[in-house]
């Protein structure tokens, strides 16, 4: 799941400057469940932008705009629609900002912002986080990740900040992650894990292998060259 | 001798060493640095200065450090990890020691959201125990990180922070006892108001023999004011003020000397404790009360070593 919220309307509009005619695209997946894009906000879209003076050329909501392949084979019923507009306000993450704007050949605007998750994942809200690190910690640290759980993703301990319990960065919302992991460890006898010393971790790992990059796994089925961002749909 | 520094020199004599927090300007001024430095140089070992102490932009603490250096007073170099990377720190370290500063104060430092650029990216590469582990490496083993060779020494004496009052409680020893192990040669902890707690953290301290393997300079700041002390109590994050102190401060006729006399108390309490091998005070914006206090505790003259 990826959050996203509205852009403040005079920046989609200063986006929009001296284009009369728009397509407007929402999307039925996260964007859908966050408000921002789901067929209602789009309709709303539809009459604030009338309202601000445009023209709507048309608009679609389909499912999961982050899904390529089902973007193509759902616009296909728009082409006219969108062959005749200046642009396209997509109103999801940025994820499906991309594959609009890969898919079809047209100025492509968004009309959200992508949230941080600090490295949460799946579809349900939960406070398990995971940066992907490459390296895994979660056996010194009781299974609660330092790099997320600690503001400040301190390896070897907490900083000098907390106070009862809480974190000194918004201390009313969130807990110090270091006191839950000693709490945990303490908790599981396993204290002793506290004296290990973790060296400085090879960052370099965050970044994706090489040898996936690029492959079906990566990609989940898609092409290599679809990727590229050069094949459009149909006539677009 | 790890490296000559004026105040590696004066613990291991066995003094009680006296080292003060010196602020870099929010400007660029050399003349605001050694006027500083010539107030601070009779009453103190070493005087450390701050690196964008609270994430509020300041002048680097290297450049304050060389300047300190020439007006005779030998700098601890604070260094934070929020604002630079492992190329960066490295980078730092060969400049520091080529200007002659010989002390490293290794932190994590405070949050940037805390200063007036709450919206920089903070970097966080290596968290301080990591500093520390780094800078012995370059110093005992001449080789960087990497595990280049390092061409020159780097005789550094390599400091780091302890609160005996933030949470969790317990693990302020065993954080304590990585940054020894990681390669901590001195300590300067956060600032003592509860001695009590304080001796109570000592008494942990030192029976994890602690005392014997690093030096420990008990932190100290003079209250200025009661609105002062009511902030530290309310709003500082790591410090802990008894209320009892905010009373006595409040109730104060000249609140000052009322700050320069709690002062004085603590350090009577703090310096007969064992394993304590010195006092670190952070006047902050009142340095003019160092020269003060260290002659009335009887700190002064400061030993010539
Ligand atoms: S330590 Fe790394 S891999 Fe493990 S949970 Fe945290 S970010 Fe993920
Ligand atoms: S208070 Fe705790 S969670 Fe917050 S930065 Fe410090 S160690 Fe991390």
């Amino acid at each position: 799941m990826l959050v996203s919220e509205q852009k403040p309307l005079e920046e989609i509009l200063r986006s929009l400057e001296g284009e009369g005619r728009v397509f407007l695209l929402g999307c039925r997946g996260c964007a859908e469940a966050c408000q921002t894009g789901g067929e209602k906000e789009v309709l709303a879209m539809k009459e604030t932008l009338e309202g601000a003076g445009k023209e709507i050329a048309g608009w679609a909501a389909l499912d999961f705009l982050c899904q390529k392949g089902l973007v193509k084979t759902g616009l296909y019923p728009f082409e006219d629609q969108i062959v005749s507009a200046d642009s396209i306000l997509t109103m999801c993450c940025g994820i499906g900002v991309q594959v609009t704007s890969s898919v079809v050949g047209k100025v492509t605007h968004p009309a959200c912002n992508t949230i941080s998750l600090g490295g949460s994942r799946g579809e349900w809200w939960g406070s398990e986080r995971c940066l992907e690190c490459g390296d895994c910690l979660l056996d010194l640290t009781g299974g609660i990740c330092p790099l997320t759980a600690c503001t400040k993703s301190l390896i070897n301990g907490p900083c000098g900040g907390a106070r009862d319990g809480r974190c000194e960065f918004e201390p009313e919302v969130r807990e110090c992650g270091w006191q839950l992991i000693y709490e945990r460890l303490k908790k599981l006898d396993r204290l002793h894990k506290l004296r290990e010393i973790s060296l400085p971790k090879d960052f370099a790992r965050m970044q994706p292998p090489k040898d996936l990059r690029g492959t079906a796994f990566w990609s989940l089925g898609q092409r290599q060259e679809e990727r590229t961002g050069d094949e459009t749909l149909g006539t677009l | 001798m790890k490296s000559g520094s004026n105040l590696e020199r004066v613990l291991e004599e066995g003094h009680f060493a006296v080292t003060a927090e010196l602020g870099p300007p929010k400007g660029s001024s050399a003349e605001f640095v050694r006027r500083k430095a010539g107030l601070l140089k009779p009453c103190c070992d070493a005087a450390n200065i701050t690196d964008n102490q609270t994430a509020v932009v300041r002048m680097s603490s290297v450049a304050a450090c060389a300047l300190v250096k020439q007006e005779g007073l030998d700098p601890v170099m604070q260094m934070t990890c929020r604002d630079r990377n492992r190329i960066a720190i490295q980078s730092d370290l060969l400049g520091a020691v080529a200007l002659g500063i010989r002390n490293l104060l290794c932190l994590s430092g405070d949050h940037q959201k805390f200063g007036n650029h709450p919206g920089s990216k903070n970097v966080h590469d290596l968290d301080s125990i990591q500093l520390i582990g780094a800078v012995r490496k370059m110093r005992d083993e001449a080789q960087f990180m990497s595990g280049d060779k390092i061409s020159g020494g780097m005789p550094l004496f390599i400091g780091a922070a302890a609160n005996p009052y933030a949470d969790p409680f317990e693990f302020r020893v065993l954080r304590l006892a990585k940054k020894v192990k990681a390669g901590a040669d001195f300590i300067q902890t956060q600032a003592v108001f509860d001695v009590e707690r304080f001796a109570k953290w000592m008494e942990m301290v030192r029976d994890k023999g602690l005392d014997q393997k690093v030096r420990i300079l008990a932190g100290l700041i003079p209250i200025k004011s009661v609105g002062m002390a009511r902030y530290m109590r309310d709003y500082v994050s790591g410090l802990m003020v008894p209320d009892e102190l905010v009373d006595r401060m409040e109730n104060a006729k000249d609140a000052k000397e009322e700050g320069v006399q709690i002062a004085l108390e603590i350090i009577e309490q703090i310096r007969d404790i064992p394993g304590v091998h010195g006092i670190h005070i952070m006047a902050v914006a009142w340095e003019e009360v160092v020269p003060l206090i260290t002659e009335r505790a009887g700190f002064l003259p400061r030993p010539i070593v």
